[in-house]
């Protein structure tokens, strides 16, 4: 039997953990996901889980004993946050080179300078190229679901999945959230199977020194090199998305949740405006639009955007053809340019006939407080806008809750 | 374990488990050490091994010159990712041994955190650090092991400062077991190797290992200088266990000679050291002996 309970974001990462079976937790404190590590490790004390619980001196090491783990054939699991998983950057390209199906939590956090334990999504963002795929919860149900299946996703493309969620908003907060029962979690995730695994029965040399071009191997058979190798990458990784979308249709078959993997409207099929989010404040904007709609009669709805990289171009594209307006509303930024999350989503319009108007909303830096009456007012202003505005007016990102 | 049977090169194993050739320099001393110790350790390993000469030596991709399983790691994390393949070790049930395969930048320098974490937690793995005094894969830059005086490509006039001593440090952790070795005895790394394999908990096994393109050396000189560094009394062999030491074979030796061999002769066999001043070799001359002076107290009495 299924169990309902209500419990905190980090609990329900951890039991979603638990009952994913992952053999070899590597993790070290960093707040908000600290409450995760703890459970992890009082769980596998008190005997509860059957793994091996390693206390790393670093995030790098964390990684790293995940790397080994996945290497040697056995399901690892890690989680971070913020400057944790910046230390881990050399270590998260590495394991996406390596194609190890790993999956990881990132509770989302502000970077430094200057120190913030507040949420944003900066350290995700900042770490979006890694060849990672990312995936982004809007609450505890999803917590636990998106992670079950990320396992189940990493390792059937072989490439690592971070599961993020947003710090205190989803991590610290109670509420309600249905668990899977081990047997039936069992039957929907197959044992860890990794086809390089390291044995001395079959012995491989991982990750060895390639040159600029490909090379013979002894049988005389030409081999790819590391550009070769990273081209597969990048084409898996973009199959990985109809993967995801299978597996979610697996997922919902055997649990009854599920059915918008990648993308999560919400009131859009009559909208001609629309705001884009990931993450909690995604679910925020479903208050906000309701209003919109309410009290302005304004045609509005939200599309959660579930999966971030691999980047769903086409769906997306596809899926904003039809809006008079799109508002991206994101909790980090490329410095010196607009929201990560906007340019990708504009880039991916453009060979589109129909190019809807654009307005890029950065908010929520370092845990500013996002007020639901401001998103109110700067959702509405930009839906009354008129044409009359430049290009340049209309593609400067603009901030909201500044209070200088 | 005391009474083992010492490894000659009559009873050494016949088997190989490297194929002929690679891509070290010839006269490499890690290419003697790393033939030698595969003997010793068997088939039933898997080696953790950070960007190094080792990495190359090992073969570039699609080729190895290996027969063992290999997991080539980011340069910090060698003790980590040891870590973990042990911790999947374990989880299969398996007593196959891992071994950390590393140089003295990625032990002394870049990885001595994951190395410090990893005998803090005591793992199960045996750690070789093979020493050849310097960043050599990437063209001969100082390291925290380069000798005070020694030139490299960035201490054009000598480093300044002294070296660490790596197995000081290990040894500050109280680990199962240490031993150090020279490429010049390739077989004491083989016995002692033996004999780490049977010990549980983390194992260090630091190996001076001469390199003639760093240490500016014909290549016939690898053997010859490892043997004179112990020689003169500069590098001893010796193992720790349960915190006593105890000078091995080579260095034992010495301690029944009243003087040693001056390290003059060691320095002059090699160009990296041409820029010690007469001063800075009586230091060196003076360290020495003040360290076997103290050497002779501790173990000639027993
Ligand atoms: C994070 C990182 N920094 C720097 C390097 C460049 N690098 C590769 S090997 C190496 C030196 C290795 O020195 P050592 O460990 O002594 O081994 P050796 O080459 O002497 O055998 C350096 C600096 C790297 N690969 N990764
Ligand atoms: S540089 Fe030195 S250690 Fe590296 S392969 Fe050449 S001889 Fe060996
Ligand atoms: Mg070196």
């Amino acid at each position: 039997m299924s169990k309902k309970l209500i419990d905190s974001g980090n609990a329900a990462a951890a039991m979603a953990v638990q009952l994913a079976a992952a053999e070899v937790i590597a993790a070290y404190p960093i707040t908000p996901q600290t409450p995760l590590t703890e459970k992890l490790s009082e769980l596998i004390a008190a005997g509860e889980m059957d793994a091996e619980y390693v206390a790393v001196e670093s995030e790098h090491s964390a990684l790293a004993v995940c790397i080994g783990a996945a290497s040697a054939g056995v399901r690892p699991f890690t989680a971070t946050s913020s400057n944790g998983l910046l230390y881990m950057s050399e270590q998260l390209h590495w394991a996406a080179g390596g194609r190890l199906p790993m999956v990881m939590c990132v509770v989302n956090r502000g970077i430094g300078a200057p120190w913030s334990v507040w949420n944003d999504h900066q350290d995700a963002i900042s770490q979006r190229d890694t060849g990672w795929i990312q995936i982004f919860a809007k609450d505890h149900q999803e917590i636990v679901d998106m992670t079950l299946k990320a396992f189940r996703l990493a390792e059937l493309v072989h490439i690592p999945v971070m599961v993020n969620y947003d710090g205190y908003y989803l991590s610290h907060t109670y509420m309600p959230f249905e668990l899977p029962e081990a047997a039936e979690v069992r039957a929907f995730l197959p044992d860890y199977d990794y086809k390089h695994t390291l044995s001395p029965e079959h012995p491989e040399s991982l990750n060895t020194v390639t040159l600029p071009d490909a090379r013979n191997d002894i049988n005389g058979v030409k081999q790819g090199s590391y550009m070769d190798i990273r081209h597969n990458l990048h084409q898996e990784m973009c199959l990985a998305m109809d993967v995801w979308e299978e597996i979610d249709a697996d997922f919902q078959q055997r649990f009854g949740r599920g059915g918008a993997p990648i993308l999560d409207p919400y009131c859009c099929d009559d909208a001609e405006f629309v705001v884009v989010a990931m993450g909690s404040i995604a679910n925020q904007f479903r208050d906000v639009v309701d209003r919109l709609r309410q009290d302005d009669g304004l045609k509005i709805g939200v599309l959660a955007l579930q999966m971030y990289r691999p980047f769903p171009i086409a769906r997306i594209a596809e899926a904003l053809q039809s809006f008079k307006g799109v508002m991206v509303c994101e909790k980090g930024l490329s410095y010196g340019n607009q929201g990560a999350l906007y340019a990708d989503l504009k880039s991916a319009l453009y060979p589109y006939p129909a190019r809807p108007r654009l307005h890029n909303f950065i908010t929520g830096l370092g845990g500013r407080e996002i007020r639901t009456d401001d998103l109110y007012l700067a959702l509405k202003t930009a839906c009354l806008q008129d044409d009359l505005t430049t290009p340049v007016q209309n593609d400067t990102p603009q901030w909201i809750g500044l209070q200088l | 374990m005391t009474n083992m049977t010492k490894t000659n090169v009559i009873n050494l194993t016949d088997e190989e488990f490297i194929y002929p050739g690679n891509r070290a320099c010839s006269g490499c001393g890690l290419s003697i050490l790393y033939r030698i110790g595969l003997k010793a350790l068997g088939r039933d390993c898997i080696f953790v091994v950070p960007p190094s000469c080792l990495t190359v030596m090992q073969g570039l991709y699609p080729i190895a010159a290996t027969q063992m399983p290999i997991l080539n790691g980011t340069f910090a994390s060698t003790a980590a990712i040891a870590t973990g393949v042990r911790a999947a070790m374990k989880r299969l049930g398996k007593k196959t041994q891992v071994v950390a395969w590393a140089g003295d930048g990625g032990t002394s320098d870049i990885g001595i955190q994951a190395l410090s974490g990893a005998l803090e937690r005591n793992e199960d793995i045996i750690y070789i650090c093979y020493d050849n005094e310097a960043y050599m894969n990437t063209g001969v830059q100082r390291s925290g092991t380069t000798p005070q005086g020694g030139l490299t490509t960035t201490t054009p006039y000598g480093k300044k400062e002294t070296s660490k001593n790596v197995p000081d440090i290990v040894a500050a952790h109280n680990p199962a077991y240490i031993a150090t070795c020279s490429a010049s005895y390739p077989l004491d790394f083989h016995d002692k190797l033996i004999k780490a394999k049977e010990i549980s908990g983390l194992k260090y096994i630091h190996i001076q290992t001469p390199c003639p393109p760093g240490w500016g050396c014909d290549e016939r000189m690898t053997v010859k200088i490892g043997k004179m560094a112990i020689e003169c009394g500069l590098f001893d062999l010796y193992e720790i266990e349960e915190g006593k030491k105890k000078l091995s074979e080579p260095s034992a030796k010495l301690l029944k000679k009243s003087k040693l061999r001056p390290v003059q002769d060691y320095l002059n066999m090699q160009t990296r050291f041409k820029a010690l001043s007469k001063e800075q070799i009586a230091a060196m001359q003076e360290r020495i002996d003040q360290k076997w002076e103290g050497y002779r107290e501790e173990f000639a009495a027993k």
